[in-house]
């Protein structure tokens, strides 16, 4: 059997209702009906969860943990069943529980976050009216007391405002308020379990700090217990006591937090732990040992050392940014047509907002250059307008000597230059066309720009190209969904290069995907660069991510540039308290 | 809210002047000529170039559009040849009629379609589910003057259920004072329940063939968007925080998949306004459909340039219903305004 862990001496000290642990799963087998036969998601899953303890479940995607813990709510989709095992919770049989039951047991004594908190709350009803509906459910309050008690728990989960906050809708807040209206949703009843799904996927490093450190103070200071799900082994080793590795379905390896990175037992496990990011290593440590798989057969880039043994790279400058100012006008405000038609003048500082804010940075030829902040800092909306999609409001842009913001947004798909800029997306399925082969893809550019049309010289180009980027021939044929996301991120990167670009800028490229393919995209991004001499814009929230692959970081905040260095140097001593604040924030395990 | 219909209505207007000028335009060059039409078959090239004079039919383009455009500022539709009445009388009178049985066979669709369509979603495979399909099928590929004369043999015929098919209300009743137009509203206002009743019972008949016409896109548009609603991660959330089935599908389901449905509405009503003119002319029901279609026939322009124009109001005020209950229905659609 896997390791199961017998935490029952640890629960002894911290409950008092030595009846035995609350949740019991024994030997879980899950399986889902689809049109190609059963597919077994999870198998012979065994965990033990004490009163009060916090069991982080660790594992990429397919890995089955977030299956694991629908089954546990029973929340399953209706192609999913309970195949064997039972599921114990406080001396219920939740397997086989009737509805009713179960529905009594959700949200009062087990409750679930959600990744994704904007998408997780109704749209169109007021959030007090959401967290009231919990309550009255579960006859915790009455017509006459819910409003006053929604309050007080908004309160709790320290909603300023919680008056005015009681009416507004999810659209109206931020990521990480409408994350604390999902935590106020699921202890508004006071559960004895609480089930984390990626509860801080998609939020900022700050707010995920100020989340996570809210859900442990509230659930530690209750005595419940929290079963979190993550793919951040950082995320599980900074607030877990217990730590689940899962791989395709199995649980590969279980053991106290620190035990679990101080002495990892399974193969699975060290991988993942090499592939995070972490302070003090290069992009070649991400890799495994011994890189048999590697689909490149170039050899093993020199990244950072190389990078960093040519001291003062190339001093040409690629591109360069002065003074650039993106405004716009203030959401809610009246349009200028209709106050203007109106005969009324607001002020202007009220009507507009500063998304960019006289920023001014160059990126020299050969260089990596990342550009770092929370979302809403104006990173993503500086790199749209030098990839000249939108037009900035005052300042300047020159790439290669030609001042570029001189032409129009609309233009510029036309103008020479725009072959020599080309971008990698966030999403790599959102940004390919899903009725395009790989191939067909790669050749977009090509096609378009590139000058050719077809035959034999496109196909040994986009077989060239593929050969690059470390995607085997006989997936050109593949449309988007047939193909794994690193497979997907290659041919976006195929894509991008196909042109021989100076530069390209990279949003996020990998945010989307797991960090053992993310170390490989990292590795390809770096030895692709050595190759082809290309310059980077990384866009990105992750200061460790961009750290290893940049030799110079900036790092914005509302707008402005508030420290500019390079890596290591802005890593390992920040001046401006931000980034201080902001490198705090990135949980790791320890080293 | 205000900010929002004032914005509406204010787009409304250029499509208005452009439905003003293409109806103009379309109604001169289509085939016929309205002078030799009215001069008889018998007439002599001087009689028609009198009437044509008459008319103000040989005089420039242009300075046609002037005179129709002044006489339109003036609330003047013209007159119809053939009748000689005047058409804005004629529209005010028939209007209510065709509206009445329009939104008669629309609400009628609407109670049947939109549970049957959330049925079938949350009991997706289910024989409801079949069912709506088969009936929904059958539905889009009945044509209306078909079901219409099946309808009119099997209750008017066979069974004698339903009055026979001759217009909005039985000979031996006068209709009531007119308030709405609407018969079923006027008699109830006038506390005539006899009338109401026989109104009711004329307009059942061509209300449910309407309705079963209109029933396919709803019920169809119904299901589609509560299936995707109910796949969706907040249904999920409310289901994990142990919400009975009742409360998430009407409060948390329903509601979010109205959005598309109304969006819908707006479309089926426009179908029936088509449908409607075969509807009407089965039933003989004095609505404007038919009024249009004889005017049509006979090159009188004045009667289509005034049912087209009274169309396409009708269609903008039917939009700014339709943004109005999607703003009252989502706050989202409210703030952008």
């Amino acid at each position: 059997m896997h390791g199961v862990v017998d935490v029952k001496d640890h629960a002894a000290k911290s409950s008092e209702t030595p009846s035995g642990p609350l949740l019991e799963v024994r030997d879980l087998t899950v399986e889902f009906a689809t049109r190609r036969g059963t597919v077994t998601a999870v198998s012979e899953v065994n965990l033990t969860l004490a009163k009060g303890e916090t069991l982080g479940i660790v594992g990429e995607s397919g890995s089955g943990k977030s299956v694991t813990s629908y089954t546990v709510m029973r929340i399953l989709d209706r192609a999913g069943r309970i195949a064997e095992g039972s599921i114990t919770f406080s001396g219920m049989d939740v397997a086989h529980a009737p509805e009713s039951a179960m529905r009594d047991l959700r949200g009062r004594e087990m409750s679930m976050i959600f990744q994704n908190p904007r998408a997780a709350l109704n749209p169109i009803r007021t959030v007090g009216a959401q967290i009231g509906d919990v309550l009255l459910q579960h006859v915790q309050a009455d017509a006459r007391t819910v409003k006053e008690k929604v309050i007080d728990i908004l309160k709790q989960v320290r909603i300023a405002r919680p008056e005015d906050r009681y009416h507004a809708y999810p659209f109206e807040l931020s990521g990480g308020m409408c994350q604390r209206i999902v935590i106020a949703l699921a202890l508004a009843c006071r559960p004895q379990l609480m089930i984390a799904d990626e509860p801080t996927t998609g939020l900022d490093v700050t707010t995920q700090k100020a989340v996570m450190d809210l859900v442990t103070e509230l659930t530690r200071e209750r005595g419940m217990s929290t079963i979190l799900i993550t793919h951040d082994l950082g995320l599980a080793a900074a607030y877990c006591d217990t730590v689940m590795v899962m791989e395709k379905g199995k649980v590969v390896e279980t053991a106290p937090a620190e035990r679990i990175f101080r002495d990892p037992q399974h193969p699975y496990t060290r991988k993942l732990m090499r592939a995070t990011p972490r302070p003090g290593i290069t992009l070649r440590d991400l890799l495994p040992e011994e890189p048999a798989g590697s689909p490149a057969q170039n050899p093993p880039p020199q990244a950072r050392t190389s990078a960093q043994a040519a001291g003062a790279p190339a001093t040409k400058v690629l591109l360069q940014v002065e003074n650039l100012v993106k405004e716009y006008p203030r959401q809610g405000a009246p349009s200028a047509f209709l106050s203007g038609l109106l005969g009324k003048k607001a002020p202007p500082e009220e009507r507009i907002f500063r998304a960019v804010d006289d920023i001014s940075f160059a990126v020299l030829k050969g260089e990596s250059v990342g550009l770092v902040g929370e979302s809403g800092c104006g990173k993503s909306t500086t790199s749209t307008m030098v990839m000249r999609l939108i037009d900035p409001t005052a300042g300047r842009i020159s790439f290669a000597g030609e001042d570029i913001s001189a032409v129009p947004a609309k233009d510029f798909a036309h103008h020479p230059m725009r072959r020599r800029i080309q971008m990698v997306f966030q999403d790599p399925t959102e940004s390919l066309n899903p009725r395009y082969t790989a191939e067909r893809a790669i050749a977009d550019p090509l096609l378009r720009m590139g000058g050719m049309s077809g035959g034999a010289k496109l196909r040994a180009r986009v077989a060239e190209l593929a050969e690059m980027v470390g995607l085997p021939q006989n997936l050109l044929e593949r449309f988007p969904h047939q193909l794994s996301g690193g497979q997907k991120a290659r041919v976006g990167i195929a894509r991008a290069i196909a042109l021989d670009p100076d530069l390209v800028i990279l949003d996020e490229p990998t945010a989307a995907l797991d960090v053992s393919v993310q170390a490989v995209v990292l590795n390809l991004l770096e030895e692709l660069k050595q190759r082809l001499g290309m310059s980077y814009l990384f866009v990105s929230h992750d200061l460790h991510v961009v750290g290893l692959l940049c030799d110079r970081v900036i790092v914005m905040r509302q707008g402005r540039i508030v420290e500019e260095g390079r890596s290591q140097q802005v890593l390992d001593a920040p001046r401006d308290a931000y980034t201080r604040e902001l490198i705090a924030a990135i949980p790791h395990p320890p080293v | 809210m205000l900010k929002l219909i004032g914005s509406r209505l204010a787009t409304a207007v250029p499509s208005l002047i452009g439905v003003v000028i293409v109806t103009f335009m379309l109604t001169r060059v289509l085939p016929g000529d309205t002078a030799a039409y009215f001069a008889g078959p018998a007439a002599t090239a001087e009689s028609i170039a009198e009437i044509r004079t008459k008319l103000g039919l040989d005089k420039p383009l242009p300075a046609q559009f002037v005179d129709y455009v002044s006489a339109l500022a003036k609330g003047d539709l013209g007159s119809s040849l053939s009748t000689g009445q005047p058409v804005a009388a004629e529209i005010s009178a028939r209007l209510p009629a065709s509206a009445e049985l329009t939104l008669a066979g629309l609400i009628l669709a609407l109670a049947i379609a939109v549970p049957f369509g959330i049925m079938a979603a949350v009991k997706q495979g289910s024989w409801v589910d079949h069912a709506c399909r088969l009936i929904t099928t059958a539905g889009v590929s009945l044509p209306v003057f078909f079901t219409g004369l099946l309808l009119v043999y099997v209750f008017y015929f066979k069974l004698g259920w339903a009055p026979a098919p001759l217009g909005r209300l039985d000979v031996f009743f006068s209709a009531p004072e007119t308030v709405t137009g609407f018969y079923l509203i006027d008699s109830l206002i006038a506390r005539d329940f006899e009338t109401f009743r026989a109104a009711l019972a004329q307009l059942a008949v061509p209300a449910i063939t309407l309705a079963i016409f209109a029933l396919a896109p709803i019920a169809r548009m119904t299901r589609a968007s509560m299936l995707s609603v109910l796949s969706s991660e907040f249904v999920r959330t409310a289901r994990a925080a142990g919400l009975t089935d009742t409360t998430v599908i009407i409060t948390y389901a329903f509601r979010n998949a109205m959005l598309p449905v109304v969006t819908t509405l707006g479309m089926v009503f426009s179908f029936l306004l088509g449908a409607n003119v075969l509807v009407e002319k089965v039933f003989a029901w004095p609505g404007i459909g038919s009024y249009a279609v004889e005017a049509l026939i006979t090159s009188d322009y004045a009667p289509v340039q005034g049912f087209v124009l009274a169309m396409a109001i009708l269609y903008v005020v039917l939009n700014l219903l339709i943004d109005i209950a999607y703003g009252i229905i989502d706050p989202r659609a409210r703030s952008e305004a």
